[in-house]
């Protein structure tokens, strides 16, 4: 196994600098060490020690950026802000590659066209899902919802980003199918549709009515 | 340079049957949305504004589609970022690739450089013959910068 997939995931054995990746995760935007001090009720500090850590380990990113709108003299220095890295961290122990399976799987069901057959059963397998509230379904898939202005369900996370980056017509049709069925089989008052955004899942649940 | 690309596919019903309905229908949308993309530089058109008068692999039920773009980048961001990509889920319902070895190449044109049909085939054949190269590739496999 990758020394670096080690050092990612040993670096959310500590408490609190796991609580502050969840923070900048559940925050959406790029935060700064203030707030997640405050958040944590830790000294800033403590706080941006822990997301430097976080950044060494590449789970977190860091930008800069001014957090009001004066610029020229006296605007003052642009702030450290953090925000989650593109990087993916998979340990599985023992090692299973199940990238691979659903690279070489999603490529040979293009090579069959077989596109239809997989968005069927990714219905059926979410209708036939244990019923769960919509935001907690979403959640335990990785999906990170969020609601938008508008009322709309938007997916924060892709749960089948790198498949999803290499066969997108291929696995986004099965996550839309995926996704419908939840809906239908659970009753949540949303229809899913493509609306397909860069740095989120391509799938938005529309409220209904 | 620019980036050129072909795409071939054989039509499962008649362009004008009720099956193809949906797609027909969503062509004006769809060729709109890629002329107003960012990076979108031409696409081959014929009187009705879209491609699917011609005919050029000599059957009538494959039909292709001939666009240029800046990048590949910018034309991944128009198939796969926008409303297109909804129509891409669901070509199944319309399309099969059966009989054709490639339905897609790529490949580097000069700028201001418009590619022939004639020209594309051959960029088709290449890739059928030598797999990806920096002379036809893929967008799996973009070869070259």
């Amino acid at each position: 196994m990758d020394e670096g997939q080690i050092n990612s995931v040993g670096a959310l054995a500590d408490p609190t600098r796991r609580r502050a990746y969840e923070l900048v995760v559940e925050a959406g935007r790029p935060v700064g060490r203030d707030e997640v001090a405050r958040e944590l009720g830790v000294g800033r500090t403590l706080a941006a020690f822990h997301l430097d850590r976080l950044v060494e380990a590449r789970l977190l990113e860091a930008v800069f950026a001014r957090l009001t709108d004066r610029t020229g003299p006296g605007a003052g220095r642009p702030a450290k802000l953090y925000r989650r890295s593109d990087a993916q961290v998979e340990v599985t122990l023992p090692p299973r590659s199940y990238v691979e399976v659903g690279s070489v799987l999603a490529e040979a069901i293009e090579r069959a066209g077989a596109d239809l057959a997989l968005q069927r059963v990714a219905f059926e397998r979410g209708r036939a899902a244990s019923s769960q509230t919509m935001d907690n379904a979403l959640r335990e898939r990785g999906y990170e919802p969020a609601t938008t202005p508008e009322g709309d369900i938007c997916l924060r996370n892709c749960p089948f980003h790198t498949l999803a980056e290499e066969f997108p017509p291929l696995i986004c049709g099965m996550n839309l199918a995926l996704l419908t069925g939840l809906a239908e089989g659970a009753g949540w008052p949303v229809t899913p549709r493509m609306r397909p955004e860069k740095g989120r899942c391509c799938v938005v649940l529309e409220r209904q009515g | 340079m620019n980036l050129a690309q072909l795409n071939v596919a054989r039509m499962r019903f008649p362009l004008d049957s009720p099956e193809m309905k949906d797609f027909v229908d969503a062509l004006p949308e769809i060729n709109a949305l890629g002329d107003a993309s960012p990076g979108f530089v031409w696409r081959l058109q014929g009187d009705n504004g879209d491609a699917t008068g011609f005919r050029p692999f000599g059957t009538d039920d494959v039909i292709i589609n001939l666009t240029v773009w800046e990048s590949v980048e910018a034309l991944r961001d128009f198939i796969y970022r926008t409303t297109h990509l909804e129509f891409m889920r669901r070509r199944r319902e319309w399309f099969t690739y059966e009989g054709l070895k490639n339905h897609l190449v790529l490949w580097p044109v000069p700028v201001g450089h418009t590619p022939t049909i004639e020209e594309a085939k051959a960029r088709l054949d290449h890739l059928d013959t030598h797999g990806p190269t920096p002379h036809a590739f893929t967008l799996r496999q973009v070869i070259g910068g």
